[in-house]
């Protein structure tokens, strides 16, 4: 299975098995998205539970919060993550809100799903990484899969939270990434990091797309001689501070990995951990191996901005060295 | 009456004029008089609450609130049609429409103290929590009416915003879904002629709000906000509309804010005594009053003393809002998360630490 099978057959297996799950989002019904996340969904559950709905991103999101509110468990899509921020609002104010507002008596088991990250070739707003705008709102959890087997346990999980989960899906490893994924239910969960590669020099942190890009670079880096940890994180929040901890503590060097603009992001928060919680351990600075803090280039510019597997060469080797 | 009513006639609904007296007895809603009585007092109990909660407000007892005065009609209608199991979908300015949604008023004194709890309505079923971002509770009440269709259930949802929410764009996205997805919703736009501080005119160059309803193909009617006989005839059919599965109704109901916008906002700044003077003939009370003594269903005598009654039982009520225990520290996590993070729960021990250090040291 590749990233879009597995997704497929995460929303197959909860809708065939819980009649209060809906799926719905621009393009989702009939069309199966346009990714093709959906295809195949709306003929087998019917237009009530799979469908598209008009173009409008705020009452998307909206619309879920009313329908958990009355006991459906909605998935919805959000066509490109540069679409979300109409529904900023409702995702912010009262989508990770609601819980605490009501004490407890209003959940939101709804389960945004948002293609994201750059390397498409796409148009503006097609290719950012938002992640840190998101895991930092009080109330929501943010989790990103990469590899197909790793989507399809954590979007079960994700849809059977009782709490608010923004699923944000790696798009240029849709379908890039192909790994036996068992037909059966399993879940993974969340926010528990997955050790993907165990070392002793450094520890390289990574999500989504990024955890490939990172693979690439291992031999290289093997070939010098340098022992790779690395964490895919998989739920950026809750974070799995502990996993991070004990690693940095036994390498004494973290590498961070990923497609978002450095300041202010999911970097910033591994940094806290690496001095919160392993401090006198350090033997190097800790290192953020991302993207500028510029807008993400049309594609023409695009490979100035995007991570390659040479530059996180680069970066460790450096980190290793210091 | 809706059809006759139907927004593109331009014509607002009426039954009442200015001092109740019946204009037109032909749309007359379905209400027998110990009812209207009833319903009568409950609007006087909840304008006499309202006129309190802002003395206990300006005495320092309670912090912000947005005062209902003036558009009671609106609320004391909506508790007549509402049922147990429709939902409410409150902005913040329908306190009748929450008493009778099951919601106390100890509810609502403690939200304006600071207690989340209140606006949770821990004694109420199929109610929102009260929204403060204008507008944006609209496609909440959108996706409730979806769910109520797939349920194939009979209830209905009503939708609260005010007239300054109709700019917004959840407001349009909101009614756009509902309409496409012919979904059991009442949207009642309070048209109270200000948002804060600006004029409807201001507001919109659409000649109403009702109107807007053609536009996303629902029904729609503009109804005199201020005579109740309208605006419960108005949500009777609404209701009845909403429940045969026939989608979503926009009413628009014209009112007036004869207060201030909230206990910080000061309306001498924007509006003129005139207008206010204006109003004040058109007071929903006032006509729904003239009304029921014409029909000799009144005492006088049995008013004063019923205000009398309604005043000291909301204090009791109110001195027993202030007892409420201390807000404890961990109701600030514990509901974040039906799963809570560890971060959470670490943040919440150290700061307990240093409560004990504080007392220990103080």
């Amino acid at each position: 299975m590749n990233m879009v099978n597995a997704i497929n057959n995460a929303l197959d297996i909860k809708l065939a098995e819980d009649p209060d799950i809906v799926v719905y989002g621009e393009d989702v019904g009939v069309e199966g998205g346009v990714f093709r996340v959906t295809e195949g969904l709306q003929v087998k559950y019917g237009a009530d539970r799979v469908f598209d709905s008009p173009l409008a991103e705020s009452a998307i999101v909206g619309t879920a919060i009313g329908m958990a509110a009355a006991g459906l468990r909605p998935v919805v899509e959000m066509q490109f993550c540069g679409f979300v921020y109409p529904a900023f609002n409702q995702i912010i104010s009262h989508l990770s809100r609601m819980r605490n507002r009501s004490r407890g008596r209003i959940g939101m088991p709804v389960v945004v799903r948002i293609p994201y990250g750059g390397g498409i070739n796409a148009l503006e707003h097609h290719s950012e990484s938002m992640e840190a705008l998101y895991a930092q709102i009080p109330g929501l959890k943010v989790v990103i899969p990469s590899t197909p087997a790793d989507a399809k346990g954590l979007l079960i999980s994700a849809i059977e939270s009782e709490d608010p989960i923004l699923f944000m899906e790696p798009k240029r490893i849709y379908r890039a990434i192909k790994q036996e994924v068992s037909e059966e239910k399993f879940s993974i969960p969340i926010g528990k990091a997955r050790v993907v590669t165990t070392g002793t020099d450094v520890t390289v942190v990574a999500y989504g797309a990024m955890v490939r890009e990172v693979q690439k670079a291992l031999p290289k880096l093997k070939e010098a001689g340098i022992s790779v940890e690395l964490i895919d994180l998989r739920t950026i929040y809750p974070m799995d501070k502990e996993t991070l901890a004990q690693s940095i503590r036994k390498t004494g060097r973290i590498v961070f990995v990923a497609e978002e603009p450095t300041s202010f992001g999911v970097g910033s928060e591994i940094i806290a951990v690496a001095n919160e919680e392993a401090f006198l351990y350090l033997q190097a600075p800790p290192k953020r191996v991302t993207a500028f803090d510029t807008i993400v280039p049309l594609p023409k510019g695009e490979h100035h901005y995007m991570i390659s597997p040479e530059k996180i060469f680069y970066e460790i080797q450096k980190t290793v060295k210091f | 009456m809706l059809k006759e009513f139907d927004a593109t006639k331009k014509k607002m609904f009426r039954i009442m004029d200015d001092d109740g007296r019946i204009i037109s007895d032909k749309h007359m809603p379905v209400i027998d008089d110990s009812q209207l009585v009833k319903a009568y007092h409950d609007m006087l109990f909840a304008r006499t609450a309202d006129h309190m909660t802002v003395s206990y407000q300006r005495q320092g007892r309670i912090f912000t609130y947005p005062p209902n005065y003036g558009q009671e009609a609106i609320h004391g209608a909506t508790a007549q049609v509402i049922r147990t199991d429709d939902w409410l979908v409150p902005a913040f300015r329908e306190m009748g429409a929450w008493l009778a949604k099951g919601a106390t008023l100890k509810d609502t004194f403690l939200y304006f103290m600071g207690y989340e709890v209140g606006n949770s309505w821990p004694n109420a079923n199929h109610f929102l929590p009260i929204t403060v971002p204008i507008a944006s509770q609209l496609p909440h009440a959108a996706g409730i009416g979806y769910a109520i269709k797939y349920k194939k259930l009979d209830e209905v949802v009503f939708a609260f915003v005010g007239d300054g929410g109709t700019s917004e764009g959840d407001f349009h996205e909101a009614l756009n879904f509902a309409a496409v997805w012919k979904v059991p919703v009442i949207f009642v736009v309070q048209n109270n002629q200000f948002a804060i501080s600006l004029p409807f005119r201001m507001q919109t160059a659409s000649d109403g709000i009702a109107i807007k309803s053609l536009a996303y193909g629902m029904p729609g009617i503009q109804v005199d906000g201020n005579d109740f006989l309208a605006m419960l005839r108005t949500l009777q059919e609404a209701t009845e509309f909403c429940r045969a599965g026939n989608g979503p109704v926009l009413i628009e109901a014209v009112t007036y804010r004869k207060g201030a916008h909230t206990t910080s906002d000061d309306p001498t700044k924007y509006r003129s005594k005139e207008e206010e003077e204006s109003w004040e003939r058109k007071d929903p009370l006032r006509r729904l009053r003239n009304y029921l003594v014409g029909k000799d269903l009144l005492d006088e005598e049995d008013e004063k003393r019923l205000e009398d009654q309604y005043r000291s039982e909301i204090d009791r009520i109110f001195v027993e809002a202030e007892s409420q225990p201390a807000y404890p520290l961990e109701d600030v996590f514990k509901y974040m998360y039906a799963e809570m993070p560890d971060d959470l729960r670490k943040q919440q021990v150290e700061h307990e630490k240093f409560l004990q250090w504080k007392e220990s040291n103080s």
